[in-house]
């Protein structure tokens, strides 16, 4: 089974947000960067398929230069190759134009199944899993907790049949059963992330990352005209002092102020 | 007009996700209605100030308070409810103040597909051309909603707040970067525009009731359910729900700053002292600290306890929509940025280590 893999590079949790100048984009050279957390369980899904299944995972990446550093932590990972879609307006770019991205280098290489994160921890359109989908003419399931793949016998002539388990609201599930190729976004949680051994860091170095370019034509859907810091919605009284200060005056504002315990 | 998709529940319930973005409705209409080519009453509404101004006009029983433009405004919503059998949903949101509800009716639209919901609801809107889609941002419409709008090649905005006027431009205000940011986004592109709110971001007592029911009529649309590629079976429940934490007063909830697993003791201790349930965001259920029926936020529990004690939270969105109705929100993080803050009453910025046992020792006394 061929498998791409959609990764984003965002930035890490500890991040503090800078704005630029005209405040409608962070500073980008102020940041440090990681791995997309729901994109880390898609990688980690799709190299245990290949193990149970056989074939190459593929890793797919649109962003500039700096996301190699996240190609080569999945190379590391186990994956096969990777796709460089290049370009330094892919680091704002809204979900219309990175999935543009990601389906004009993926569409020539016939991938049996597609899988990303559920959403990107920087943007958070939970969008590119799905309107990739739709730009490939593939069905597509989200927010898939388990995948199972029924590979045909051999000479039987059927078609390998996909059953994923979708996460619904407030702890249901759903078991959707659709034909391959398709495409699916992986939620958090799904399995138990590996790590990159010094193996398979020596080994990504000879792996194949081919580059892509944006294809003409793609324009943006959303118009950031203005990022801040959010106005607080409530005003937080911040108690301070030492540790045991701090917790004695929170005891005393939870007993006398707010009365929430005896 | 502004179209809303009502959302169902699997047993055919209506989700109270869409009197929310009802009420989105009708504030965006206000908004609209302010604009002087579309109204002729004397609107007039500050950016910003939306969701009071109209949360005074809610409040109001008549219509006295409302200007002739607010109301020609809020009787352009059209409410579209997709199904195969909606009629007593249709009837129970036609209480709102909305021009008409209309039904789209389909036996293939008895279960949800992804391929079945936009195949009608794209005839649908074709038919009707609204200038904007609202929608709930729930679990199904992240499932069809970028489909729909990649599909007639038209924006769509998620996870969104808050309308408001930027010059002379609508904006829709949405969280980035895990709500560390805020942005203003102005949707580009021909209408209609697609909006998916996110849930709770309205309040369903702020919905303006109309003075007599809603026209309901039904529209036709052609689904071809030889086309739906997925084919879903019934939902279900992992487990039975052993733990109900929206029945808890006081609840202590655990999040990445715990650090690892030896250390969820320590918040067991504390949550003993002060007659607390224990909870965690969905990290540490992940990582199998907590069982997975501790998780409070959009993919488990929703609570509203007296208290909320978040350790370690930072406070993502899909963890904040699952305690935001708590009366008091207590947040200990080392980080002053983090966006629990934002909704914490008291807040104490230091390591979590340190303070836990002398809150621990302080209830003591």
């Amino acid at each position: 089974m061929k498998i791409a893999v959609c990764i984003k590079q965002v930035p890490t949790r500890e991040w503090q947000p800078r704005l630029n100048d005209d405040k409608t984009w962070i500073r980008d050279q102020d940041a440090s960067f990681e791995m997309n957390e729901p994109d880390a369980y898609a990688l980690e899904e799709a190299l245990r398929l290949k193990e149970k299944h056989g074939g190459e995972v593929v890793v797919c990446s649109a962003g500039p230069a700096r996301v190699s550093q996240v190609i080569r932590e999945a190379l590391a990972r186990g994956a096969d190759r990777a796709i460089h879609v290049e370009d330094d307006g892919l680091a704002s770019a809204d979900a219309f134009v990175t999935s543009g991205a990601l389906a004009g280098a993926m569409q020539d290489e016939q991938f049996d199944l597609t899988l990303t994160g559920l959403q990107s921890d920087d943007q958070g359109f939970a969008q590119v899993g799905v309107i990739l989908a739709e730009r490939l003419g593939q069905p597509h399931a989200t927010i898939i907790m388990e995948v199972q793949v029924q590979a045909p016998s051999a000479g039987s002539g059927q078609a390998a049949t996909l059953r994923v388990k979708r996460e619904l609201e407030g702890g249901w599930f759903q078991w959707v059963a659709m034909p391959l190729p398709a495409v699916l976004t992986i939620q958090s949680g799904i399995n138990q992330l590996r790590y990159a051994t010094l193996k398979g860091i020596m080994a990504a170095k000879k792996k194949e990352v081919r580059k892509a370019a944006v294809p003409a034509g793609l324009a943006g859907k959303q118009k950031i005209v203005s990022l801040y810091v959010p106005e607080k919605g409530k005003k937080t009284q911040l108690i301070g002092g030492s540790p045991a200060e701090a917790a004695k005056e929170l005891v005393r504002r939870l007993r006398d102020e707010a009365r929430v315990i005896a | 007009m502004i179209l809303v998709i009502a959302e169902q529940h699997s047993g055919g319930k209506l989700n109270r996700a869409t009197w929310e973005t009802i009420v989105a409705a009708q504030q965006l209409a206000s908004l609209l209605g302010g604009d002087a080519s579309l109204s002729g009453g004397d609107v007039s509404l500050s950016s910003g100030d939306v969701s009071r101004s109209s949360g005074d006009v809610s409040r109001s029983s008549g219509d006295v308070s409302r200007s002739s433009g607010d109301r020609a405004s809020a009787l352009s919503i059209t409410v579209l409810v997709p199904g195969a059998s909606v009629g007593s949903v249709a009837a129970e949101l036609a209480a709102a103040e909305v021009h008409e509800v209309v039904t789209v009716e389909s036996a293939a639209l008895e279960s949800y597909t992804p391929d079945g919901f936009t195949a009608a609801l794209q005839d649908a809107i074709t038919q009707l051309s609204p200038s904007h889609v609202l929608l709930p941002h729930t679990y199904q419409t992240r499932d069809f909603a970028p489909k729909l709008a990649a599909r007639m090649d038209r924006a769509l905005l998620t996870d969104v707040t808050a309308s408001k006027t930027a010059g002379s431009e609508i904006a829709f205000v949405r969280p980035m970067f895990q709500g560390k940011l805020t942005a203003d986004v102005v949707p580009q592109g021909p209408a209609p525009h697609f909006v998916a709110f996110q849930i709770g971001a309205y309040r369903v007592d702020q919905v303006v009731k109309g003075a007599a029911p809603a026209a309901v009529r039904a529209l036709s649309v052609t689904v071809d359910a030889s086309a739906i590629r997925e084919k879903p079976e019934a939902p279900f429940q992992q487990a039975k729900q052993a733990v109900d934490l929206s029945q808890a007063e006081r609840i202590v909830s655990v999040g990445r700053g715990i650090k690892e697993q030896a250390n969820i003791a320590l918040a067991q201790k504390l949550a003993e002292a002060l007659g607390a349930e224990i909870a965690a965001s969905r990290p540490i259920c992940d990582a199998g600290w907590l069982p997975m029926e501790r998780q409070v936020g959009s993919s488990g529990q929703t609570v509203a306890p007296k208290l909320y004690l978040a350790l370690g939270i930072s406070g993502a969105i899909q963890h904040l929509v699952g305690m935001k109705g708590s009366s008091t929100v207590v947040a200990i993080n080392k980080d002053p940025d983090a966006p629990i803050f934002e909704i914490a009453d008291y807040g104490i910025v230091g390591d979590l280590f340190e303070i836990v046992p002398a809150i621990i020792e302080a209830v003591k006394h």
